[in-house]
């Protein structure tokens, strides 16, 4: 393995700084709570299904807003109500659907009952969780570790059943990682979209049903060819932890999960962003899923070589606020990408240097690289040979996920064939350079390792910049991708709600002791 | 000697003038064997191709076959009689389009960018408007000439319209990079026929972009002018230039 030549101090004062942005917000993580929080705590106990296109879930945390009791946590009222009443969670959730309920107006229970109540569900829901993990860890028992870099590609059609044929297709042809393209407009969505979706556009919706019915699929193909294949989707958007429950309880093995591309690209409120990140991360780490993020943006927004820092700093804070949810290393996947304009002289030296600073600063996480999009134009010949050095660079730096660029990026949604070729591409350049590292060094005084200094720099420098400012006045002022965000902006805000001295959520708590955080 | 090309009878070109040489990749859902390989073949046979030689093919898997072919067409274009919609206008750098707005129309052109409706992806938009620019451009947002304001993804026709009303807008600017089942026309044509409801398609310049728009289909959804791939700031800013020079 190539090794950079920095100082360990400046990568422990960029990390340091990083830790103080993070830790300077636990005011808002630990009191304050949001509407998608209660909705996953409700689908944690059970209560799924959906009226019309409004789940339940929605309705009864809805209710709760407007009864203004959800400052309580959606927990408590819904097991009061179980003892009061007598019947499941379900049951009960149903009936604030039909309208014959308000939870509010039940007289409180014995709380030992209600507790007694909540404990049992908890423990279930939290053994069916463990359940899907073991499945997985035994699977790799069986079959073996993922490949490293693993291949992963995407299934874009819009039909779920299209994508699990061409899913299974790309198994066959060497794929490890099956990442289920989702459709474009769901990250603004307040609520998960029920059952299966036949028709989307750029993608199906992360619903249930969806993660089921591809999660046979993959588990159908491995089976056959012995091997374990990770599925993997988003849980980002205005529903980021119902998503990564819905994960959890169908075993997905892999999550898109960023603590700050909402707030920035999406232009989701930062509290509710944060909040949300913050449980869905926790979830993540409980069900043993391998979150990653999505730095690539940045170079997509901005300069790559200009910018690059932002994707230095990204990471950093990425990795700190996956720490206080409970996520390990070897369970992060930090996001950078290979977005130099490819017409710059020596492109790949400075493509290089970032990718080896990136696994200089997270060696133990499974870094999940992007490949080129942003210049590729059409010319499928000259994007494949981009996706080549992108392939080389991910071999020679020891990445954890190669995200395969497809040659008719910039056309369509990748065809069966342009996964097939890109799987071909990878395994060649893999294989032919599998040992080339250990053969050459980085030269201490050469560019490479000059330029990673640089960036790492320029990190520090932003880090300590953020870290004296806070994260929302640096965000304020458009410090990150040059987009402004305010504290108080963006979309789901009224669903935020500061808990009161009685708040309750059984699964947190149980995560949370487990997982030994705090 | 040299080769004499008739415009009004030109073939593909593989290494001989009239050759009509193409090259073909596709999959089929046949077996990569000698079977799958004759249906490979007689479906470029049925497109009217022949000379048909299918150097490689590969199992993609779950019974799929990836198809490599080259084929000789006998078809033949007459250049001369193609007319095609483009954007005319000649395309100036960034200063020259400063210059020329100041000479010609002497004020700022308020430009509002958006990728509407489902669209999240703003790689499109991003490009022609940000500050920073693409491959070596800068965005509108660095033209003094310009008042731009990007509004990012997923905004819908109406706040589109919105915004254009309180900023009394002179360009529209549309990315769609999602084509996916065409919903791009069914976007921009719910964003055209919305200003015409509201009485504003006139008032200002409807210009659209990304990878499957061109001039020809813009001007067909009732837009101005398309961008399609390949296309820059600086042509989409010459464009308006010259527009707004000839309507004064």
């Amino acid at each position: 393995m190539i090794q950079l030549s920095i100082d360990k101090k400046k990568i422990e004062n960029a990390r340091a700084h990083a830790k103080e942005i993070v830790t300077s917000l636990d005011w808002l993580l630990q009191d304050y709570t949001s509407s998608t929080i209660e909705r996953t705590v409700l689908r944690l106990m059970g209560i799924d299904n959906a009226i019309g296109e409004t789940p339940i879930p929605n309705i009864v945390v809805d209710h709760l807003i407007e009864k203004k009791a959800i400052e309580r946590g959606s927990a408590y009222w819904v097991a009061n109500a179980m003892v009061a009443e007598g019947k499941s969670a379900q049951e009960i959730a149903n009936g604030v659907a039909a309208g014959e309920l308000d939870l509010t107006a039940i007289p409180a229970q014995a709380n030992e009952a209600v507790m007694k109540a909540l404990d049992e569900l908890t423990e279930t829901m939290l053994n069916k969780i463990k359940a899907q993990t073991k499945y997985r860890e035994d699977a790799h028992k069986k079959f073996g570790p993922r490949k490293k870099p693993s291949l992963y590609v995407i299934v874009a059609t819009g039909n779920i059943y299209d994508d699990v044929v061409q899913a299974k297709a790309a198994v066959r042809e060497g794929a490890d990682i099956i990442a289920v393209i989702r459709s474009t407009a769901q990250s603004l969505l307040d609520y998960v979209p029920y059952g299966a979706t036949t028709v989307g556009f750029g993608g199906t919706f992360a619903t249930q049903e969806n993660f089921r019915i591809m999660r046979k699929g993959l588990d159908e193909v491995g089976e056959e060819i012995g091997k374990y294949v990770h599925l993997t989707n988003y849980a980002s958007g205005l529903a980021m932890p119902e998503i990564a429950a819905m994960g959890a309880i169908e075993r997905l093995d892999v999550m898109l999960n960023d603590a700050m591309y909402g707030i920035l690209f999406r232009d989701i409120n930062m509290k509710r962003t944060l909040l949300d990140q913050y449980f869905s991360r926790m979830i993540n780490a409980y069900a043993g899923i391998e979150i990653q993020t999505g730095e690539d943006n940045y170079l997509t927004t901005s300069d790559a070589i200009e910018k690059a820092y932002t994707v230095t700093a990204s990471q950093l804070i990425n990795e700190q606020f996956a720490l206080i949810s409970g996520i390990k290393h070897e369970k992060m996947g930090i996001g950078h990408a290979f977005e130099i304009n490819p017409t710059i002289e020596n492109s790949f030296n400075y493509e290089l240097s970032h990718a080896l600073l990136a696994k200089t600063l997270l060696p133990n996480c499974p870094l999940k690289y992007m490949p080129p999009t942003k210049f590729a134009t059409g010319n499928i010949f000259r994007t494949h040979l981009l996706n080549g050095m992108f392939n080389m660079i991910s071999q020679m730096t020891g990445q954890g996920v190669q995200l395969l660029g497809m040659m008719t990026e910039a056309i369509h949604t990748p065809h069966l064939v342009d996964r097939a070729i890109a799987i071909e591409n990878a395994e060649y350049v893999f294989n032919a350079t599998k040992n080339f590292t250990d053969e050459i060094e980085i030269k201490k005084d050469g560019f490479i390792n000059k330029r990673a200094n640089t960036v790492l720099d320029e990190a520090n420098e932003f880090l300590a910049g953020v870290a004296q400012k806070g994260l929302f006045n640096a965000m304020a002022e458009g410090e990150f991708a040059d987009i402004k965000r305010t504290e108080d902006g963006g979309k789901g805000l009224k669903g935020v709600f500061k808990k009161d001295a009685n708040y309750f959520n059984p699964f947190m708590e149980r995560m949370k002791a487990e997982l030994n955080l705090n | 000697m040299s080769i004499i090309i008739d415009p009004t009878k030109i073939k593909p070109y593989g290494d001989t003038l009239d050759d009509g040489r193409m090259q073909f990749s596709f999959s089929l859902p046949a077996p990569a064997n000698e079977q799958g390989k004759e249906a490979a073949k007689i479906v470029l046979s049925k497109m009217g191709l022949d000379e048909i030689e299918i150097c490689y093919y590969k199992d993609l898997g779950e019974g799929f076959t990836h198809f490599i072919a080259y084929a000789n067409t006998s078809v033949t274009v007459d250049l001369t009689t193609i007319k095609v919609k483009t954007v005319e206008t000649p395309v100036m750098d960034m200063k020259e389009t400063e210059e020329f707005v100041e000479n010609n129309i002497g004020r700022t052109l308020t430009v509002i960018g958006a990728c509407i409706e489902s669209d999240a992806h703003t790689v499109g938009i991003d490009a022609i408007m940000n500050m920073k620019g693409y491959d070596h451009r800068y965005g509108l947002e660095r033209y003094k000439c310009f008042n731009a304001l990007n509004m990012g993804a997923q905004v819908t026709s109406e706040e589109l319209l919105a915004k254009a009303a309180e900023l009394d807008a002179d360009i529209i600017l549309v990315s769609q990079i999602v084509t996916q089942k065409d919903i791009h026309i069914k976007n921009l044509t719910r964003l055209i026929e919305m200003a015409e409801a509201e009485g504003v398609r006139d008032k200002m310049l409807f210009l659209c972009g990304g990878p499957r728009i061109n001039h020809e289909l813009a001007i067909e959804l009732g837009y101005d002018a398309g961008f399609g791939t390949g296309s820059y700031a600086t042509d989409v800013a010459s464009f308006i230039a010259f527009h707004y020079a000839e309507k004064k």
